[in-house]
């Protein structure tokens, strides 16, 4: 018999039913909610009836997208999921003050477990496998039953490896990788499968970094992204899993369990040489339109975005940092940086970068999504141009009829210092 | 034809694209609304579609024929939704995003998946002039007819996505079962 994928291995543990085909209901080990996606789940729950949840403990819920509030209907949004959570006694709820960008928050809060299987009414919930998680976005439907029974259907899902070699050149980082890979493999080059990042790359690489990696696995069609459990799994989950292990390396000996058997059967093994890739940027409305930032050179831009479920965490603010320290921005351009939790933004105020985005000429916002996606605090007008450290260059996705570059945080900060897309002093290429 | 597939019927709304993502489908700044039918007004507002206007294009429609990679991007439900309170409870495309596919089952409606090859000759056959299908679930054909011309597509649909169309949606068919 074959051996298995990590997911196949995921699958096969949390495996309820097999429907029809190749179709497998699976046990959820964690439902995270946020209060765009959500209260339609909710409130049609409510009309049924069923106003309940599988397990106030597997639900974690964060009013993120647009918070504290812009108007009465963002509003009512946030009070249906806070008082469903109160109702159902959702210990798990993050408000105003408290909250963050999902993605970010809940690996922060200790969350996510290599072997776990998450759901999330948002398509970037792949970023959790960066823990060795099969974590998938799925729609209010899913979502709903989901909180309901604590169960998802999926297709038994193939796996694409990507093996990526060589090193990063200083100035590049998992933010070019991913795009790179993008533009190779296409928006619908995993469409439907499971993508296994692997290589001496990715086991160098910090969780923030695998975080990134993993976030952008959809915007190539993928289900779920998954990085190894290592060692920098265990430290990173250290703080939350110490009562149930003697040992870091008692935890890691555990969560071996999860690496794919070395006879497993892939779909497709891709190999990667990082050492040829320099910083890179999108140029039309897809993300797999990418190009080196030095063919985009002197392109202006109107904002500088830097945040996201992608590129807010403490590292991403550490690297824009490094480019800003001690200079300004471009007259021409509107900076705004939102960390992506409460806790980046303490870290980063008692690092001192806080204070080098605003005398560099940012506007610091509180953590939310709102600009990604155009909602929100930093929404762009009709042919605006923003170069942004988010995840999607689609058509008006921050402004209607707005355009936008992605980057890494070191180029997104190069750039709002010159005013146009340019390569940060980082990389010597 | 029996009642299901009178659901999967009607004038045809041709969309010569691929990678039409759930933004494009309806913009997130109207993800505010928490009832369905408010999404109804914004439809395909911002699809990048030379020539493609949705307030003359949309009306009537009840189906729509486009490419490859259909609905990509957010997870959004309210894409489907924003489809449904529209009248058009079937898309046909060479292929979708996954969660846009799944979506569209879960709510119980139809996606459809046909051969580029097959997408391309409706594309040359019918999207010059005003189309209607139908879908016929029990046989496994689309029958397309546009003035005197008609014809016959044969298509398949996976047993789960049969049964979630037949229950009405994932949450009906989980609920019983789960």
């Amino acid at each position: 018999m074959a051996g298995k994928t990590v997911a196949e291995k995921i699958f096969d543990a949390h495996h309820v039913d097999n429907p029809a085909g190749d179709m497998h209901v699976i046990s959820l080990d964690a439902v995270f909610c946020h209060e765009i996606t959500t209260p339609v789940a909710i409130n049609d729950l409510v009309a049924r009836g069923k106003d309940r949840v599988f397990d106030p403990e597997k639900i974690m819920a964060v009013i993120d997208h647009v918070t504290p509030a812009k108007d009465s209907k963002t509003a009512l949004q946030g009070k249906i999921v806070r008082d469903w959570a109160r109702r159902n006694r959702i210990p798990h709820f993050f408000d105003v003050g408290r909250n963050g960008v999902c993605h970010a928050l809940f690996p922060e809060k200790g969350f996510v477990r290599p072997g776990y299987t998450i759901i999330m009414g948002d398509s970037h919930t792949c970023t959790h496998g960066a823990f060795g998680a099969f974590a998938a976005g799925v729609g209010t439907t899913d979502l709903e039953v989901g909180i309901l029974k604590g169960v998802c259907a999926f297709r038994y899902p193939g796996t694409m490896k990507i093996v990526i070699n060589g090193e990063l050149s200083p100035g590049v980082y998992a933010k070019d990788l991913i795009l790179h890979i993008i533009g190779q493999i296409g928006v619908n080059g995993a469409t439907d499968r499971v993508i296994e990042f692997a290589g001496p790359v990715v086991d160098e690489m910090s969780m923030e970094s695998r975080m990134t990696l993993c976030n952008m696995a959809v915007e190539a069609g993928a289900t779920s992204g998954i990085c190894y459990p290592d060692m920098t799994t265990v430290e990173y989950l250290w703080p939350f899993i110490r009562d149930e292990y003697d040992t870091p390396d008692a935890a890691l000996a555990d969560y071996r369990k999860w690496l794919p058997d070395p006879d497993a059967v892939y779909e497709s093994v891709m190999e990667i040489n990082a050492s040829e890739i320099p910083p890179l940027t999108t140029f039309g409305y897809k993300p797999d339109n990418v190009r080196p930032v030095s063919e985009m050179e002197k392109a202006p831009v109107d904002q500088v975005y830097i945040g996201s479920c992608t590129n807010g965490r403490i590292e991403d603010l550490r690297a824009a940092a490094e480019v800003l320290a001690g200079k300004k921005i471009a007259d021409t351009v509107r900076g705004i940086v939102s960390p992506a939790t409460p806790g980046i933004f303490n870290q980063a105020l008692s690092e001192g970068i806080i204070k080098t985005f605003m005398d560099a000429g940012f506007c610091v916002t509180n953590p939310t999504c709102g600009a990604c996606l155009g909602m929100s605090c930093g929404v762009i007008a009709e042919k605006e141009v923003c170069a942004s450290t988010t995840n999607r260059n689609f058509y008006g996705r921050m402004g209607k009829g707005g355009m936008v570059h992605l980057m890494s945080p070191a180029t997104a900060a190069a750039t709002a210092l010159a005013g146009y897309i340019t390569n940060s002093n980082l990389y010597n290429g | 034809m029996d009642q299901t597939s009178n659901h999967f019927s009607g004038s045809v709304l041709f969309l010569d694209r691929s990678d039409i993502n759930t933004d494009e489908i309806i913009p997130a700044k109207y993800l505010t609304e928490i009832s369905k039918e408010a999404l109804k007004p914004y439809l395909l507002e911002d699809l990048d579609l030379p020539g493609f206007d949705p307030e003359t294009d949309l009306q009537s429609r009840r189906a729509i024929v486009t490419r490859a990679n259909f609905g990509c991007g957010s997870s959004r439900e309210h894409a489907p939704w924003a489809l449904e309170v529209n009248g058009i409870r079937m898309v046909i495309a060479e292929s979708f995003a996954r969660i846009f596919r799944q979506n569209m089952f879960n709510c119980g409606m139809l996606a459809v998946e046909l051969p580029a090859d097959v997408i391309g000759k409706l594309f040359a056959d019918f999207s010059g002039s005003e189309t209607t299908v139908a879908a016929d679930l029990a046989s496994g054909i689309l029958h397309f007819s546009s003035g005197g011309k008609t014809n016959e597509i044969p298509f398949s649909i996976s047993e789960f996505d049969r049964a979630l169309v037949e229950a009405g949606g994932w949450l009906e068919f989980a609920d019983n079962k789960y």
